[in-house]
């Protein structure tokens, strides 16, 4: 008993120690300055940004604020700004930082709630109406009959845009959208891309210019692939950008 | 007043209430213009690196393009309109992808400290094709000029003194360095903008064009400084004999 309890405590001092640097800020206090706090804790085997985080929230602040919702990468909410890229924290694990120092930051470009927490639904609804984020057809759903047959490509094609967290990675990564924030982004653009590409959706090239055809759509894209490289959901962003911008421009011409 | 553009501004619609399709137009030209630019340039750099053949070649490239085999002696006049041609090509791409820069200090500002956190290579490369942008307004415009206005001064002598003699040299040098490095990364974006090699594997000849396009870079860059040292070479050893002009079938 007692070698088994000797065997763990030499276990847990072989763990390194790890620094995580917090940006902590409350935009509605008066009294609150932006400024980083360092946490040092250990560091457990397979330990996510996630599990760190809570661990410095019940154990050493109450008061740091981030959000966490599946832990699983698919809710999208712990998005933040890893040592400089945006990405998940509950998908990242600390054991890749080899220093053991990690600067956690809240997603720029979004509406800041509190230290890690930002607002990333209001906007992510307002893209959802702005291209109209739904099928649009005249017809009449019967559920008695079969439904119309979609070829597997295109329905897969569809389903892999779907995949979509609203993470808002994406335009976290864009300096387009760092710069100008009335820009779409590549969650905008990909989402009218699964739209032009399902055959359920009636919408013509030209309806899908009226939505994202000017600078703050698709030709305000200027191809720095952030998105593409920083999707947590590897999503074929740079591909269907392209299609896009292929199908919207032909249309301006021939019209 | 014309009427339709009242109606843009104010409702950002036509008459017909739809968006106006300038936009899709630019997007367009800014790459037809870069990509005709960026095939002129892979061109010139290769006819200008004639000189290392010897004068004779350069010389025998020069007459050549001035249509010696129609015009006796050879036409400079035709240089001058090619040059035009690529200047008015040059200022129409400059013209609309300048809308692209950083419209304010603040926009500046938020770039860099956003690509510093980022440290991502294709949003680095865009700063480099800003930078070489923002100096061709310049460079590029002195260079055009130049031959536009003195077409008869090409030649193994004749450019040799100007870039030498006429102190052009480090012009050349900012210039090629520009030049190689904006139309390089460019027709990289180009690539990946309107998915000309997407094909089955995107993101493999995304890595794959980008390893093509560096090498090409790096080859252009070497050609040209060779070539600008041979340049700079002749120019040195003909200080003496500053304005003379070369002849063919003379003595190297």
């Amino acid at each position: 008993m007692g070698d088994a309890l000797n065997q763990k405590e030499n276990q847990e001092q072989t763990f390194r120690t790890i620094e995580i640097s917090v940006f902590r800020y409350n935009p509605y206090s008066k009294h609150s300055k932006p400024r980083f706090e360092t946490y040092s804790l250990s560091e457990t085997p397979s330990m996510t940004l996630y599990i760190a985080l809570s661990k410095i929230w019940a154990t050493m602040d109450h008061h740091v604020s981030f959000d966490f919702v599946c832990r699983a990468g698919i809710c999208g909410s712990c998005a933040m700004v890893i040592n400089g890229k945006p990405r998940l924290a509950c998908k990242t694990r600390t054991e890749e930082f080899l220093d053991g120092k990690i600067t956690l930051m809240p997603l720029p470009t979004f509406k800041h709630i509190k230290d890690l927490q930002v607002d990333t639904g209001s906007w992510m609804n307002a893209m959802s109406q702005k291209v109209e984020s739904w099928i649009h057809t005249k017809e009449k759903t019967d559920i008695s009959k079969i439904e119309k047959r979609v070829e597997p490509d295109v329905a897969q094609a569809v389903f892999e845009l779907d995949r979509c967290i609203e993470c808002g990675i994406c335009l976290a990564s864009c300096s387009t959208r760092i710069m100008r924030e009335s820009f779409i982004g590549a969650v905008g653009l990909s989402r009218v891309a699964r739209f032009a590409i399902d055959p359920h959706d009636e919408r013509t090239d030209a309806d899908y210019y009226e939505l994202v055809g000017d600078d703050d759509g698709i030709f305000g894209c200027m191809s720095l692939m952030g998105c593409e490289d920083h999707c947590p959901k590897e999503l074929p962003l740079q591909t269907k950008i392209a299609y896009m911008r292929r199908k919207l421009v032909s249309q301006a011409i021939k019209s | 007043m014309n009427k339709a553009e009242i109606y843009e501004f104010l409702t950002s619609r036509n008459k017909q209430k739809k968006k106006s399709r300038t936009p899709a137009r630019l997007d367009a030209i800014q790459s037809a213009t870069g990509a005709i630019l960026a095939l002129f340039i892979v061109f010139h750099l290769i006819f200008e690196s004639s000189i290392l053949l010897g004068k004779e070649a350069m010389y025998r490239l020069t007459k050549f393009f001035e249509a010696d085999f129609i015009f006796e002696g050879g036409e400079p006049l035709i240089i001058s309109a090619l040059a035009f041609v690529v200047f008015v090509v040059f200022v129409l791409h400059a013209l609309i992808a300048m809308r692209k820069f950083p419209a304010s200090y603040r926009e500046y500002r938020r770039y860099q400290t956003h690509r510093h956190l980022l440290v991502h290579n294709d949003t680095n490369l865009w700063f480099i094709q800003i930078t070489t942008g923002f100096m061709m307004f310049f460079l590029g415009s002195i260079h055009l000029y130049t031959m536009m206005m003195q077409p008869s001064k090409i030649g193994p002598f004749a450019s040799a003194d100007r870039i030498f003699s006429d102190g052009m040299w480090p012009m050349y040098l900012m210039l090629l360095v520009s030049v190689v490095l904006h139309a390089g990364i460019g027709v990289y974006r180009l690539i990946i903008k309107w998915g000309v090699f997407d094909g089955v594997q995107p993101q493999q000849n995304r890595l794959l064009a980008k390893k093509i396009i560096k090498w090409l870079i790096v080859f252009y860059l070497a050609l040209g400084a060779v070539s600008l040292v041979t340049y700079i070479k002749i120019g040195y050893e003909h200080q003496e004999h500053y304005g003379e002009r070369y002849h063919k079938g003379v003595k190297e």
